[in-house]
């Protein structure tokens, strides 16, 4: 397979994940969870798609696994005020209990699923690749074009202003991590309908990797696209070169993406700034 | 002090009773009989001796990873890094052992437990540096930090140290062992709960003692609870900051200690692959107070090996669903009526 | 009730946990005027101003607009009737340009994308119409303090609202910058708008405002029209019963003390935007000498405590006789720490002190002891060592910040706004410990907003304005009139 290809494959879910967690933290939520959304939208999309027998359904499913998923941190978050991280953490626990459970349950297995079909391909194109390159573009678009990008991301930098304006502080929150919830099941469905079945733990720290490229984006989709573009491309540089017999130790690849952040909070890669009020509760009303 | 225990001992007490009921309608969701799975957690894990001990092996560990969350949280710090400390903690503490053969267990043992809370705390070095120099939020760098203390030991271990077909090192000379219960009770016979718990519980009324009874822990603690306040009173909030991530981290290195001279003697990949979240989660539900994390553990140990000792009739992953369950509701509750520590 | 009046609050109550905010409070605004509402920090202005912008719901009480019975669930509501609100602390959004945090909420346009170039003309237009002068392309984050207020207004007037709430408007204005916003404010009356100006500046309400409500406690205790009173007629309202300002002048005489407390040689500190926030800044205090620092707010005074006490880096330098013991202006920010009990926060900063401490353990028995003569020095109420700070009222909350740091017996003391937000009884107790503090030798450094606290306590007042200092006058010769040039930085000693 050409390399370009092999790359985009690769990074797809990690580019969904990114850009779900850029919505999410631009409207003033850290979505730690991403790797739970990912998982369940990975064992919906094939429970429906075993179910079916129809791939596509097995999409949708995964989004709106996702969705599911999302909303509960979301309810956690939002309606609670329970500390952004620590719903998070506790989402992706769940999700990792859950999904064994119900992989026991559906399959007998406690590693993995039978197999499903996938997605058929589009004359020469892939249909995820179509997908893919679309929602980054739509949702450049949405964040800096459209009115529900203003407002998204005046929620997420001065929440306190934005209500002054009668914008729906909870409201437009919520939507980012529906949103985020939405692109990263589908991540999720592509992740495990293009290996045609669902492992256990088959997330495998994609939802961190991709926090880690929302951070190195600067928290613009086109720059945690790009930043999951490149994890990407090493995790498929290093596949390629054991090919050829060169051993580069896979656990440094899987290092370089959390390598990298720490430099990028650190400060050495330019200083990019959170939304401010990113992780920061925001409750009605205030006195 | 009394007022604050009594605090933790209602969350604990409402996070067990809550997750007895979560545990039941979940039994009976999925059409098996509740009194038959409480009669068999009864008698599997704590009348059985063998149960108790796995349940306070698990307690050890748990303590450890609590104890340094909570000591983070106290002070106003996030550290979810506990996983890779500990790993960090272990590995260093193996490689010592293991490059130390003739030394005698009076030597060895205090060693290797200063060895592993050095290798905690150095995996924590970076984090408490980009935090008081750069205001790096520890969330992230303690996070980031973690994944690379697992992708590192797995390379060690799986390039210099492994055994082979095996992902873990060789074994530590057996001077490194610290005894099993069960070699002084027989109750406790063939379960792996040995000595490290009483290394725990010292620790955890050490902890108590620095945070309430010594200028440096008031200072923490002020630091926690506001740090202009503390700056302002003269407290060099800075370089408090860098020793509360880097104690924090040290204290979870101290939790492979119970797995490798209690248990296993030897450092296998992953092997703490959920201490750092339940810490986290133990820390929550005890309000970050010492004497109600090694409560809050040994409900979090009860509840996993309730899983274990009961997979032949419910699957053991609604345990898991369970503890995330509880998190969620004790945490709302305590949002709900303000009492966040 | 005449049809005139173009808002209509009538028995207002909002009840906090802690406090009644509002009791009963009742304004009738004519249209087209400027009205001021006046009160003290704490009277009330800032909620009900809330509870007419919709953002916070009344517990009792009824507000009409133009004669219809109102009630606003969200500050969305109220923007529809008619209603906007310039902020105290401005709510703009930072890394967003100045169009878009107006039309921020109500972007023109179509539902989803929404067109920008009717958005920048449609604020061009305005800041023509009105002539406030902005540019609209710009980011918020690279405005100066009074170009955001304008903006504020122009977020205000883009939504077509007919009355303006303007909650301490001049509070971090120059003099020119006021004389600006006064003029603008102006043109909007004539072009019909009804503006609520809340403030507690009299000769500004006196300039500017027709009719003025004042408030105390909560409540209304009178309305006037600006042409038929006087400042000491709005200030008797204000303090109400209690005397104005006390003279403790009389006790206190000040000697030449040969020993100097704290001395500031050609002192700068950086500021925001690579300006100066203070700028040669020398001076001296005698110890047993109170020296004022006047000056409208933010015009250096906090750096300049931040920075004699160490907290700030500085070039220049300063000469202390000891730690400079410090009450920060904000005792919740800087001050306390709020969740812990009253004794621990007697305690920090002292913590390290062989009295209470050796490295490896706290004497809980000479704490407590200390918290118990602190708590009957200061009568604190309740007189309760375990409780909570954030459990005080702010008069007790400030008396455990003042008692601590008095305890230590500096010989240097910082005292920023030291009895702001506080009962007057508090104040006096407060008042009379800096004193004793003075007579014990301390020399005090004391920074206030309150022109009359500093003539009744100093012995010399300074004054600062844009981080330089304009003056220093003996209290025998300051004047409001030579203090007030001072502080619009009209004229230099």
């Amino acid at each position: 397979m050409n390399f370009a290809l092999q790359v985009l494959h690769v990074s797809g879910p990690y580019v969904l994940a990114a850009l779900a967690g850029t919505f999410s933290e631009l409207g003033g939520v850290i979505n730690i969870a991403l790797e739970g959304i990912l998982l369940d939208g990975a064992l919906a999309a094939v429970l429906a798609a075993y179910w079916t027998g129809s791939p596509w359904l097995g999409v949708l499913a995964g989004v709106a696994a996702g969705i599911l998923t999302a909303a509960l941190h979301a309810f956690a978050c939002l309606r609670y005020e329970v500390d952004q991280v620590v719903s998070g953490l506790a989402v992706n626990f769940l999700a990792a209990g859950l999904c064994r459970f119900l992989l026991e349950l559906v399959f007998g297995s406690s590693s993995n699923s039978l197999r499903v079909e996938t997605v058929g391909s589009w004359g020469p194109l892939d249909p995820f690749l179509v997908l893919l390159l679309l929602l980054v573009l739509a949702a450049h678009w949405a964040v800096y074009k459209t009115s529900f990008g203003l407002r998204l991301r005046s929620v997420g930098e001065h929440p306190q202003a934005a209500a002054t304006l009668g914008v729906p502080v909870l409201r437009m929150r919520l939507w980012g991590v529906l949103l985020s919830g939405a692109l990263a099941g589908l991540g999720g469905a592509w992740m495990s309908l293009s290996q045609h079945q669902f492992t256990d733990g088959m997330s495998g720290g994609r939802g961190y990797i991709a926090l880690a490229a929302v951070i190195i984006g600067g928290w613009t989709p086109l720059g945690a696209a790009a930043a999951a573009l490149f994890f990407g491309a090493a995790e498929a540089a290093q596949i390629v070169l054991q090919t050829y017999g060169l051993r580069v130790p896979t656990q440094f690849v899987q290092m370089l993406p959390f390598a990298l952040t720490l430099a990028a909070v650190g400060g050495l890669l330019g200083r990019r700034l959170p939304p401010a009020a990113d992780g920061i509760p925001y409750s009605e009303e205030q006195d | 002090m009394r007022a604050l225990i009594k605090s933790e001992g209602r969350w604990i007490t409402a996070a067990a009773a809550l997750s007895l009921a979560v545990l039941l309608l979940g039994v009976v969701g999925l059409g098996r009989n509740p009194a038959l799975v409480l009669r068999l957690m009864v008698s599997r894990v704590l009348l059985s001796p063998y149960g108790l001990g796995q349940t306070l092996y698990k307690t050890t560990t748990l303590i450890f990873t609590g104890l340094a969350c909570a000591l983070a949280f106290r002070c106003g710090l996030f550290n979810i890094g506990a996983e890779g400390q500990v790993y960090a903690g272990g590995f260093l503490m193996t490689a010592v052992g293991l490059a130390l053969p003739g030394l005698p267990a009076v030597l060895l043992i205090p060693l290797l437990l200063v060895v592993s809370a050095l290798g905690g705390g150095l995996w924590a070095l970076l984090p408490g540096y980009l935090k008081a120099k750069r205001g790096a939020h520890e969330v992230i760098t303690t996070m980031m930090m973690n994944f690379i203390a697992l992708a590192l030991t797995n390379y060690l271990v799986m390039a210099r140290f492994h055994v082979p077909e095996t992902i873990h090192t060789q074994e530590l000379p057996a001077a490194a062992s610290l005894p099993l219960a069960g070699a002084f009770a027989r109750t406790f016979q063939g379960s792996a709960v040995n000595a490290s718990l009483l290394v725990a519980l010292a620790l955890a009324a050490a902890v108590w003692y620095f945070l309430w009874r010594t200028p440096l822990g008031f200072e923490l603690r002020a630091v926690g609870a506001n740090p202009e306040a503390a700056r302002s009173s003269g407290v060099p909030v800075e370089s408090r900051l860098f020793l509360i991530l880097v104690a924090s981290g040290a204290l979870a290195g101290l939790a492979g200690v119970n797995f490798i001279l209690g248990y296993k003697h030897y450092f296998e990949q992953g092997f703490a692959a959920e201490e750092g979240f339940l810490g986290i989660a133990v820390a929550l539900v005890a309000k970050n107070h010492p004497v109600g994390v090694v409560f809050a553990a040994l409900l979090f140990a009860l509840l996993s090996q309730a899983g274990l000792a009961l997979n032949t009739v419910i699957p053991r992953e609604l345990f898991e669903i369970l503890q995330s369950a509880v998190i969620f509701i004790v945490v709302i509750c305590q949002n709900r009526l303000g009492e966040k520590a | 009730m005449p049809s005139t009046a173009a808002i209509a609050l009538r028995g207002i109550v909002k009840r906090y946990p802690r406090v009644i905010a509002n009791d009963g409070v009742d304004l009738v605004v004519d249209k087209g005027t400027i009205h001021a509402v006046i009160g003290e920090n704490g009277a009330g202005k800032s909620t009900l101003m809330k509870i007419l912008y919709g953002m916070v719901r009344p517990d009792e009480g009824s507000i009409e607009l133009a004669g219809r019975p109102v009630r606003f669930a969200s500050p969305r509501e109220a923007i529809a009737a008619g209603i906007g609100m310039v902020h105290q602390h401005f709510m703009l959004v930072r890394p967003l340009t100045v169009y878009e945090n107006v039309v921020l909420g109500q972007e023109p346009g179509r539902a989803l994308r929404w067109d920008r170039r009717q958005a920048r003309s449609e604020v061009s237009r305005l800041s023509k119409e009105y002539g406030i002068a902005v540019d609209p392309e710009a980011r918020v984050a690279e405005l100066s303090v009074g170009e955001e207020q304008r903006v504020e207004i122009l977020k205000v007037l883009y939504r077509g609202a007919r009355t303006l709430i303007l909650d301490e408007p001049t509070a971090v204005l120059t003099p020119g910058e006021c004389e600006e916003l006064f003029a603008t404010l102006r043109r909007l009356k004539q072009a019909g708008s009804t503006i609520l100006f809340i403030s507690h500046k009299l000769k500004e309400v006196m300039a500017l405002c027709d009719r003025v409500t004042v408030m105390r406690r909560g409540k209304t205790v009178g309305e006037k029209a600006c042409a038929e009173t006087s400042r000491e007629e709005l200030a008797r309202l204000m303090v109400g019963d209690m005397e104005i300002a006390e003279s403790k002048s009389s006790d206190f005489r000040y000697e030449a003390a040969p020993e100097t407390a704290l001395e500031l040689e050609s002192v700068c500190v950086a500021g925001p935007h690579g300006r100066r926030a203070l700028s040669e800044i020398s001076l001296s205090v005698a110890a047993g000498e109170i020296l004022g620092v006047a000056g409208v707010e933010g015009n250096g005074q906090r750096e300049l405590a931040q920075a004699v006490c160490g907290l700030l880096p500085y070039y220049g330098r300063i000469r202390r006789a000891g730690r400079a013991a410090y009450i920060p202006e904000d005792r919740h920010r800087c001050g306390l720490l709020l969740c812990a009990p009253a004794w621990e926060n007697m305690l920090l900063g002292r913590h390290r002190e062989r009295e209470f401490s050796s490295p490896l353990s706290l004497d809980q028995a000479a704490i407590r002891r200390y918290g118990r003569a602190l708590v009957s020095d200061f009568d604190l109420r309740p007189p309760d060592l375990e409780q909570r700070a954030a459990a005080f009222s702010g008069g007790n909350q400030q008396k455990i910040v003042v008692g601590r740091e008095l305890s230590k017996s500096p010989r240097v003391l910082v005292a920023a706004h030291p009895t702001r937000g506080v009962d007057i009884g508090a104040a006096a107790l407060i008042h009379d410990r800096i004193l004793r503090a003075k007579a014990a030798g301390c020399g005090v450094l004391l920074i206030s907003a309150d022109l009359d606290e500093l003539l009744a306590l100093c012995d010399r007042i300074a004054v600062l304005y844009s981080g330089r200092l304009m003056g220093v006058l003996p209290r025998g010769q300051a004047n409001l009139e030579t203090l007030g040039r001072w502080m619009a930085g009209l004229e230099q000693a």
